[in-house]
This record gives structure tokens, sequence and C-alpha cells, in this order.
């Protein structure tokens, strides 16, 4: 059971990853059609799920672990935060595909690193895992 | 078992940490890489070739190296550099395999590139080549990641 649903949390993870890496090459510059963005916006809505309920089941699954630890309170925190970051960058690219954008390009992109640098926060927890 | 699975030298950390985002790095590079390249099959425009092979050669070949040397290192610490383990086994087979056929792709979304620039169309041939390897290369990587979670002995 255990490496299973360490399997599933982890390609969540992949998932997300896959979010990060599209909307980190079109701030950079890198064309994004309708169906990239749909790709990236499926992707991030499934790994969001993958990695809270597969998250939570091994916090509860593994005896050494509780969920009030401060490395999964702060991996939670994050995670919330890349939540409220990534519907901001998200928000921008599609008014920008849309032909409606008001968000600058600059903008989206400040949303999109401060998602970025949550997630990669999210990993140094989970490898680190601080006071475990 | 759960327990002695979550317990880590701290040394392991930081070459698990690099070979980890090394890995996520490719992975999203080569969905990204794949996105563009069968919209170039479909008949897609030279932008989308272009983005295409940069994806590869700019993302997923570097996030491949990031990747590799992590293993190595995090193998290294963990003595396994020379383990018959089957999970070890799997992670550089796939390893060896897939920077074969990530140069390959690279090469040939190049090719498709310098054709479609050429005749101001699709990269064709090429292209489909390409995209058919990324998606092969994810696959592959999916079974990585199933291997390194579970570690079937």
């Amino acid at each position: 059971v255990y490496h299973t649903l360490l399997f599933l949390h982890l390609l969540s993870a992949f998932i997300a990853f896959v979010t990060i890496v599209m909307f980190g090459a079109y701030v950079l510059g890198a064309p994004m059609g309708k169906v990239g963005f749909r790709i990236a916006d499926i992707s991030w809505n499934v790994s969001g799920a993958g990695l809270l309920i597969f998250g939570i089941w091994l916090a509860l699954y593994v005896k050494s672990y509780e969920i009030w630890d401060g490395w999964i309170l702060g991996a939670l925190a994050l995670f919330v935060a890349a939540s409220a970051f990534g519907a901001w960058a998200h928000k921008g690219v599609r008014e920008s595909l849309d032909g409606s954008g008001e968000m600058s390009i600059s903008r989206i992109a400040a949303w999109q690193w401060l998602r970025t640098l949550s997630i990669v926060g999210i990993l140094v927890l989970m490898i680190w895992k601080p006071g475990a | 078992m759960s327990l002695l699975a979550v317990v880590r030298p701290d040394a392991w950390d930081l070459p698990l940490f690099i070979h980890v985002f090394g890995a996520m790095v490719m992975v999203g590079s080569l969905v990204l890489a794949a996105s563009y390249l069968f919209a170039a099959t479909r008949g897609g425009s030279l932008e989308a070739i272009n983005a295409g092979f940069r994806s590869l050669l700019y993302a997923a070949l570097p996030a491949f190296i990031v990747m590799r040397a992590g293993a190595e290192w995090i193998a290294d610490k963990e003595n396994l550099k020379n383990s018959n383990v089957t999970w070890i086994g799997i992670g550089y087979g796939v390893s060896d395999v897939g920077a074969l056929l990530i140069i390959v792709a690279t090469i040939a979304s190049g090719l498709a590139l310098r054709r479609a620039r050429r005749s101001e169309g699709s990269g064709g041939r090429g292209a489909m080549v390409a995209a058919s390897l990324v998606a092969v290369l994810i696959t592959l990587y999916v079974v990585a990641i199933w291997a390194m979670a579970t570690k079937p002995t």
C-alpha cells in the first residue's frame, strides 16, 4: 500500500511540473495555443487532487508521520499559496489567449514564478522533512 | 516496512533533490515538446516545430543531464552503482535508452525545422518521428517513476 500511495503521490508531483514547465515556457516567450493551455490546466487540476489525496493518505498511513508535523503543515500552506498564485497566472494567460487580456506579461510571469517557487518549496520539504 | 522506507541519512537529501527536480523538469519539458510537435504534425506552423525543437534542446536535454548527474550522485552515496537490484536496473535502463531517444528526437525535430524553413510548410515526417519518440519517452519515464517509487525486487 505504501509504495502504491508513494507512486501516485510522486506521479501527481510530476504532473504538476507539466504545468510549471508549460506556463514557465510561456512567460519566457514560447508560444501557447489553446490545446497547450488546456493540457497545462488539466494537469494542474489532476496533480492538485492527486497531491492532496495521496499526500494526506500517506501521512495517515505512515506511522512515523502525523498530519500536524511542521513539514507537512508547511507543505499544505505552500500548496494553498501555489494554488492562489496559479489561479492568477491561469487568469492572465486565459485572458491573453482570448484577446481580452488586462494583465501584463510581467504580472503573469510574477504569479508564475511565485507558483514555481512554492512548488519547489514543497519538494524541498518533502525531501528534507525538517523536524521529522 | 513503511517506517524503514522513510528513514534516510541527511547526506542523501541534496543528491536526491537534484535527481528528482531534474527528472520533474525533464518530464514537464517532454510533455511541452510533445504538445508542440504533435501540433506540428497536424499541419501546425513553423513556430510549433521551432518551439518543439527548442523545448527538447534547451529544456529536456539539460534537465536530463541534471537528473542523471543526481542519479549518479545518489547511487554513489547509497553504494548502489554496481547493484543488481531490479529497480536500479530499470532506472539506469530507462535513463540510457532515454538519453539516446532524446538526442534522436532533438535531431529529428531540428531536421524537420530546417526542412520546414526551406519549404515554408510543415515538418512532415521529421516532426512525426520526433513527436512519436517523445511520446515513447514519456511512457518510459512513467515506468521509471513507478520503479523508483515502488522499488520492485
